[in-house]
């Protein structure tokens, strides 16, 4: 916000007026879709009033804009003082339910206003001295700068810790059957980001439907497994093929368009597979269309299914360990091929970026035309980038059919997509343990306040328009380095100090 | 042959719509460089606007039609074109120099955000009109008793819309804000040494956008006499193809893609499948895509290193 900047030597009648000016364009944003409410009558609709929590909200906006504005002119210690403790009264009040509130939309308006505020006081009073003040300009001012820091510090404990807790959650204590499902949702995402990462992080390509490969993955296994009566293991494997073919078939007419075409065309395509899908096309189980398709088997563990009755001759999971029965068992077993999953995705990426072809996805990136020049065959790469993005999409999209035992074509909207894409992009382009974060933030998030569920999408799409305001380059902007030099850890690698002074 | 004029008579009234959403995209794309992927939401918050300015109007008794709707026009085109400039102001501003997925992402944040907050606030159920303009002319009957109608309702949308489009095509061509519109376009940076204020032309370019998909978003109100809060999605991501398939950056392109896509829509829907109609537009999209990715009317792009 460079209006912020000067505020400082900005006198209080100022800041007053320009709290008042953006009091009356919210006034005048709020009057015809807060100001008024459309009601449904028995034969018409009708129109109700809410002036009343219409001004409310106006007036917290302009407080609060009164407010940023003087803690940007450096009295940010008495405002933190008093809108921390009530944002955290109200949160213990929120929790707890000792006090009843009336309006919950608009106090729990207020007490994100008061929230920001506060987060943004304790920012302006870390960096009183003009010296910080420099520092924390250049880094956008946000505390996420300081946890940058961090993770680029101590970045190479954190993977490693991460995995260990990714495989010991299922066991410890706080882990219920709902904690552990909302686990498996994170790492499908997760795994659907690290794909995804692939195509538009390594090889620079927006592909704004990638859903559809995860839709062709979905339904290839609900085909194999229920009209051919593949298993599980046998079934992901030619799934995943599937989606990779399906990428090279849309990609090849496509991957000569540049940047935003390109992403526009893979929405329509995205949107295509959904409506054929939809509509459904005369081939075995895909006509139900609309309605889905129901009672995908479940995966079993070498043949053990996760019953309480299992069929004559089969012996179940819990009868062969000895255990007694309780769903639990099959929701971690899922969780564990979800985590092998994504693990498979990671440790591939990973090693494939060190291959010839790793390295010319992210030369293609950079500058396509000096690619040409060098003899790198752009069609030919970016196709493997697709077509390997599409993979897993595939598996995770198998592993999702299996995990719902019912799909339909409504689960595989173009909010998928627009989801999984930002993961991506939140999380820091190419960064790995950004998917990480951005997936827990963005999706662990939500499910966590299911009982504000009315306001998650609305929360989700602020959050979006936010991090990208203050983070434009993500969350965790921050690019592998392909060439390090030997020897001390302290200075800076080559590729990155080169690339510093590109930019 | 009554049957084909009367497609033509539908298409060409649902092309128009297109038509103005696309505008949005096209002088967005053409200054910034980005898809503006919530002005599918700024059409169906203009919908939105229309619906409670025609119940108020109800309301206060104000019921002389060529009045009212005149009225609702206006009021429809300030307030939505507000939400226009202030999508600019807090989702891309700050973004206009970093990198390109930024916008994009902010867009499509923009874009669900807007879909949630018209949910929230006006329900989530469907909000349906009775027509305000009924009636029309028959042109013709054919021997097997086919008659081809033409609305008022149809009438009245391809008068207002090339009325709009006849005054905005003359705001870009004539007066000063036009040309500073134009200059932003072909280079932002000379533009402002010369200065042009760039910020308050792109911010006009948003808010001039936003009041043409308002007022799609009223005849569409008008035509189809029913909106919800999902409505923006299709008709955007539809009109967005209109200003592809034009060439996105030319005017006139918009306006023929989006009579286009329009025409393409109905015909499809009138001799192949109704269920396929979606698909058509998105093929058509795609194939013009790879077959001439400038657009019928854009110009090429040259990439230089």
């Amino acid at each position: 916000m460079p209006p912020m900047q000067h505020a400082r030597d900005r006198s209080f009648s100022a800041m007053l007026k320009d709290a008042l000016l953006v009091g009356a364009i919210s006034a005048a944003l709020a009057l015809p879709l807060v100001g008024f409410k459309t009601v449904d009558r028995v034969s018409e609709i009708g129109l109700e009033t809410r002036f009343g929590e219409m001004f409310y909200a106006v007036a917290v906006i302009v407080v609060g804009r009164l407010l940023l504005s003087l803690t940007a002119a450096g009295r940010a210690r008495p405002i933190f003082l008093f809108t921390a403790p009530l944002s955290v009264l109200w949160l213990i009040n929120y929790m707890f339910g000792l006090v009843a509130v009336d309006w919950p939309e608009l106090a729990g308006l207020t007490w994100l206003a008061v929230t920001v505020i506060a987060i943004r006081a304790w920012i302006g009073m870390r960096q009183r001295t003009a010296a910080d003040a420099a520092v924390a300009r250049k880094d956008a001012g946000l505390p996420i700068a300081s946890v940058v820091t961090l993770f680029s510090r101590y970045g190479r404990f954190l993977g490693p810790a991460a995995a260990a807790f990714a495989i010991l959650m299922p066991f410890m204590p706080f882990a219920d059957q709902r904690t552990v499902d909302i686990g498996i949702l994170i790492l499908t995402y997760i795994m659907l980001g690290w794909g995804l990462n692939v195509v538009v992080g390594l090889a620079g390509l927006l592909d704004l439907g990638y859903v559809a490969f995860y839709a062709v993955g979905a339904y290839s296994y609900a085909l194999l497994s229920i009209q051919v009566g593949l298993n599980f293991w046998q079934a992901l494997p030619i799934a995943g093929a599937c989606a990779a073919t399906f990428g090279i078939l849309l990609g090849f007419p496509v991957l000569r368009l540049r940047g935003d075409y390109l992403a526009i065309v893979t929405l329509g395509f995205g949107e295509m597979i959904r409506l054929v899908l939809l509509n459904g096309p005369d081939f075995g189980l895909l006509k139900e269309g609309a309605k889905g398709i129901g009672n995908i088997p479940r995966p079993s563990f070498f043949g053990m299914p996760f019953t309480a009755a299992p069929p004559e001759g089969v012996v179940s999971f819990n009868q062969y360990f000895g255990l007694d029965f309780a769903p639990i068992q099959r929701v971690i077993y899922l969780y564990y091929i979800i985590l092998l999953l994504a693990f498979l995705t990671n440790w591939f990426t990973l090693r494939i970026r060190k291959l010839p072809i790793g390295r010319a996805w992210e030369a293609l990136r950079e500058d396509e035309i000096a690619c040409r020049a060098l003899g790198v065959n752009p069609r030919n790469t970016k196709l493997t980038a697709f077509a390997i993005g599409a993979m897993f999409a595939g598996f995770a999209g198998s592993f999702f059919a299996t995990r719902q035992g019912f799909i339909s074509p409504e689960s595989f909207n173009f909010m998928e997509s627009a989801v999984i894409l930002s993961i991506v992009v939140l999380g820091g382009m190419g960064s790995q343990v950004g998917v990480v974060l951005a997936a827990i933030v963005l999706i662990g998030g939500p499910e966590w306040f299911r009982d504000l569920a009315a306001f998650r999408m609305l929360a989700f799409g602020g959050l979006m328009v936010a991090v990208m305001v203050w983070r434009p380059q993500g969350l965790l902007a921050h690019r592998e380095p392909t060439i390090k030099l030997a020897g001390s850890g302290r200075t800076k690698p080559l590729a990155v100090s080169i690339r510093e002074k590109a930019t | 042959m009554e049957y084909f004029l009367q497609q033509l008579i539908n298409g060409l009234t649902l092309g128009a719509m297109f038509g103005l959403i696309a505008i949005g995209y096209t002088m967005v794309y053409g200054i910034l460089g980005m898809v503006n992927f919530a002005h599918g939401e700024i059409f169906m918050i203009g919908g939105f606007i229309s619906v409670i300015t025609f119940l108020i109007l109800g309301y206060l008794g104000l019921t002389w039609v060529p009045l009212a709707l005149l009225t609702m026009l206006l009021m429809t085109m300030l307030f939505t074109s507000l939400y226009g400039w202030a999508v600019e102001r807090i989702g891309y501003r700050a973004l206009r120099n970093s990198n390109r997925l930024a916008p994009l992402i902010s867009a499509i944040g923009m874009s669900i955000f807007l879909q949630n907050y018209v949910q929230l606030l006006q329900g989530a159920r469907n909000k349906a009109l009775k027509p305000i303009i009924s009636g029309g002319v028959e042109l013709m009957t054919s021997a097997s008793g086919f008659t081809v109608k033409l609305g008022y309702m149809q009438i009245v949308i391809v008068a207002v819309t090339t009325v709009l489009m006849a005054g905005f095509s003359l705001l870009i061509a004539r007066t000063s804000l036009g040309r500073q519109q134009r200059a932003c376009e072909q280079d932002m940076k000379m533009a402002r040494l010369l200065g042009v204020n760039v910020d308050r032309t792109i911010s006009l370019t948003f808010v001039m956008g936003a009041a043409l998909a308002a007022v799609a978003g009223l005849t569409w109100l008008m035509y189809y006499g029913i909106i919800d809060f999902y409505v923006g999605f299709l008709a955007g991501i539809k009109a967005f193809s209109a200003a592809v398939l034009g060439g996105i950056g030319s005017l006139p392109g918009a306006m023929l893609g989006g009579l286009l896509i329009g025409l393409i829509e109905v015909f499809y829907s009138a001799y192949f499948s109704t269920e396929y109609k979606d698909v058509a537009a998105f093929a058509i999209l795609v194939l013009v895509l790879i077959f001439r990715p400038t657009g019928l009317l854009g110009k090429p792009d040259i990439e230089k290193v």
